[in-house]
């Protein structure tokens, strides 16, 4: 007889035991994470670029990624977009009657496609056996294909579309910019960086590159001044300080030394922007544009994380695993006193509803 | 006490060899040829799997749908063994059944769809966890899930082998197996929401919120009724049954309350993030999104009297709306509302279609031959089943 109370009780038992859990396990709000002190990075400069695509050559020679084609005579490598073996590559922007470069109407610009290498990635959170990851000192989000089982949630979940997955292959794997780690220990940095012919595309420390976007963005509109090629040396003395671990002696072997390539040009008709410096808490890779930064097709993003909101779901609800050990328990206890054996073969509740 | 003792579960019995499993066998040889293909010549073989929709129909439809179709089990285990409505009992072994068909499959046909499908143990190795992952939880979660339903679902097997020993030993902690067996889908139905959160903006507005793990858990739910109302009435015509409307009449009432909860959170979401805007303007995701509201609004309309659920053809299309409702809320996260810029397309090619196909069936042949061989479904004394 004791139906609507026992049924109310069960309601009651768990709603208790969740909101306790609930408490037990304050609802932490995971922050959005910072670029790290010594990130490296790069600078792309939309209005030096010139569309040569040596960089996309260089990355392709560099990770020993096939040539793909997009034409009939396939005779030259010519990727439309980054895939599971391009992982850098520039596109076009065109507008009305395209004549004028780097103008938002009857323009054109150039834009480097790549990973980002996010402060807070959300194909790092995303991965489920840790085959993405992020170094806590470079921040370089690397890629190891032996952890990786191919599930394909970072391509999902990456808001620049950057990892990518090899679909003509049965041992396909995920294909993205890793900002050439393999090369650092021969003194190499990013081959797009080291061959950009015109500085377009800059390497170094993060903190060094956003001050030189910013020295950009102060500089007057068509006067002319100093821009550097290849990478940018105070980072590399910051780096040549670093620690006594494995990495810090690689680090300190620096790279390898070249000539000053500082050429003088025009300065552009810069956005008011440094894409990168607080978009999902900011990325490794900046950049800088005079056409507007969305038409570019570089996705306006908050400085909060996706990252950040899904592990703030993830570890309210299941952090330690109080919640569910605490719901568990109560769900056993009302449990225990609901089910009866079934010797009897007909299987019901004690407490059984007469209706 | 009860005044009137269930009747006891007892196999169909007849034959397992009829135009039924004929189909549905041919649709899961088909399914296996499939998937040979595809370990040997990749993904892109067989599906129309691209960058900009990495998940096809494999993952949204078999994993994501298909589970949630097999939360009847879950649903009725709910009521009966938590909320203390032992009148259903007679529906927990076929709603079982049902689950324990689909999530299985699911989960092993999710091997399938990875791309480097020889590492998939990484997943239950610790030294490779990422704890940050929502597929970490939902895939642990479903495993343990699986396990843990073949246990509930096993005095089935040991009531036929006759060895009551086991089975008196086993039902000492069954409780805790029952409550386990409430707690995992909870936990992996609400994460498999949780999965798009971190797709950020590439998940449209109506269908991206930080409420998506209540969405898909009480969505889940009621699909669960959904799901039982429906397979009881296919059973039952099927095998030529009487349509137990004793218990789906009031089970019904059940769905539309937790229905009704999950629409006022729905709603108050949307107005909360302010985009319910987006569903008036003219785009295809507007137009999914009032597809997706009339499939769980429609319930209220088919059985929203009393007399309408006594009704088992408007039970059975009730049954059906929720479910094609549920449908819509995934496919509309997963596809049709997730957008990772211009220039990417996804249809699902045929061969991929095949093995969603040959999936179902699998879960069909498993359900008849059980139901047919072991006791699930109530004894009934009627003629044999022809079928
Ligand atoms: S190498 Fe430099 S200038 Fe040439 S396309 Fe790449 S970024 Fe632009
Ligand atoms: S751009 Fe994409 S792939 Fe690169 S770190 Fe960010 S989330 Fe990861
Ligand atoms: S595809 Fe590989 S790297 Fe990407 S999330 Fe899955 S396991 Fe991680």
């Amino acid at each position: 007889m004791a139906t609507r109370r026992d049924f109310l009780r069960g309601c009651a038992g768990v709603a208790v035991a969740a909101a306790a859990g609930a408490v037990a396990e304050p609802a932490r709000a995971r922050e959005t994470y910072k670029v790290p002190p010594e990130a490296l990075g790069l600078l792309y400069d939309a209005t030096l670029c010139i569309g040569c695509k040596a960089c996309v050559a260089a990355c392709k020679r560099a990770n020993d990624n096939p040539p793909e084609f997009s034409t009939p005579e396939q005779l030259w490598d010519t990727p439309l977009d980054t895939s599971g073996y391009t992982y850098n590559i520039i596109k076009a922007y065109r507008s009305g009657n395209g004549a004028t470069k780097d103008a938002e109407t009857d323009g054109y610009a150039f834009m480097k496609t790549s990973c980002m290498h996010c402060a807070d990635p959300s194909c790092v959170s995303a991965c489920p056996v840790s085959a993405m990851q992020k170094d806590p000192v470079t921040g370089i989000v690397a890629y190891d294909p032996d952890a990786c089982i191919g599930c394909r949630y970072c391509v999902v979940a990456c808001p620049f579309g950057i990892p990518k997955y090899q679909y003509d292959s049965p041992t396909g794997r995920i294909g993205k910019c890793e900002l050439c780690r393999h090369r650092h220990k021969d003194g190499h940095y990013s081959a797009c960086a080291e061959v950009c012919p015109t500085g377009a595309t800059l390497f170094g420390a993060t903190s060094d590159l956003l001050a030189e976007a910013k020295r950009r963005l102060a500089l007057k509109p068509g006067s002319t001044a100093t821009f550097p090629r290849g990478h940018l040396r105070p980072g590399q003395e910051r780096l040549l300080a670093g620690g006594e671990d494995g990495k810090g002696l690689r680090r300190r072997q620096g790279w390898r030394a070249e000539p000053d390539q500082n050429y003088e040009a025009v300065v552009g008709n810069y956005v008011q922007h440094v894409y990168g410096e607080t978009e999902y808490g900011g990325t490794q890779v900046l950049k800088l544009s005079a056409v507007p930064f969305e038409k570019m097709g570089q996705p306006s993003l908050p400085p909060t994380s996706s990252a950040a909101s899904s592990e703030t779901i993830q570890h309210s609800l299941y952090g330690g695993l109080i919640m569910p050990v605490v719901v568990l328990g109560a769900l056993a206890f009302v449990a225990r006193r609901n089910v009866v054996p079934e010797d009897d073969g007909a299987g019901h509740g004690k407490g059984e509803d007469k209706r | 006490m009860s005044s009137h003792p269930h009747a006891a579960p007892a196999p169909v019995g007849g034959s397992l060899i009829n135009t039924t499993t004929l189909v549905v066998g041919a649709l899961v040889a088909l399914m296996a040829g499939i998937i040979l293909y595809r370990l040997i010549y990749g993904l892109g073989a067989v599906t129309n799997l691209n960058d900009g929709y990495s998940w096809g129909i494999w993952i949204a439809v078999d994993v994501v749908i298909g589970s949630a179709f097999a939360c009847g089990g879950f649903s009725v285990a709910l009521l009966v063994y938590i909320f203390n409505r032992g009148h259903y009992h007679p529906l927990v072994r076929p709603a079982l059944l049902a689950s324990l068909m689909g999530y299985t499959l699911a989960g092993v046909g999710v091997i399938f769809d990875l791309g480097r499908w020889w590492n998939v143990w990484h997943m239950f190795w610790p030294g490779y966890w990422n704890p940050n992952s929502v597929m970490l939880e939902v895939a642990l979660c479903i495993t343990a899930y699986v396990f843990v339903m073949w246990i509930e679902f096993s005095p089935v097997f040991l009531e036929k082998l006759g060895r009551t020993d086991i089975k008196g030993k086993l039902e000492k902690v069954l409780f805790f197996v029952i409550a386990l067996g409430v707690l995992l889908p909870a936990m992996h139905q609400s994460s498999l929401g949780t999965l798009l959160v971190v797709a950020g903006q590439q998940v449209h507005p109506l269908w991206q919120t930080p409420a998506l793990p209540l969405i898909y858990l009480l969505t889940a739910i009621t699909m669960g009724y959904g799901v039982v109302l429906f397979e009881s009435c296919v059973a039952s015509s099927a095998y030529r049954r009487s349509i137990e409307t004793h218990l789906l009449t009031p089970l019904a009432k059940v769905m539309l309350g937790v229905l009704a909860a999950y629409l006022v959170v729905r709603v108050v979401d949307l107005l909360w993030r302010g985009a319910l805007g987006l569903a008036f303007a003219p785009t295809r995701e507007a137009l999914f999104f009032w597809l997706e509201m009339a499939a769980f609004v429609a319930p209220f309309f088919i059985v929203g009297s009393a007399a309408a659920r006594a009704n088992p053809a408007k039970l059975f299309l009730a049954g059906i709306a929720i479910m094609a409702g549920g449908t819509l809320l995934r496919l509309n996260g997963f596809l049709i509302g997730f957008d990772t810029g211009p220039g990417w397309n996804y249809f699902p090619a045929a061969p991929e279609l095949l093995v969603t196909l040959g999936m179902f069936a699998a879960e069909v042949l498993g359900y008849i031959v059980i139901t047919r061989r072991f006791p699930v479904l109530p004894r009934e004394d009627a003629v044999p089943a022809t079928l």
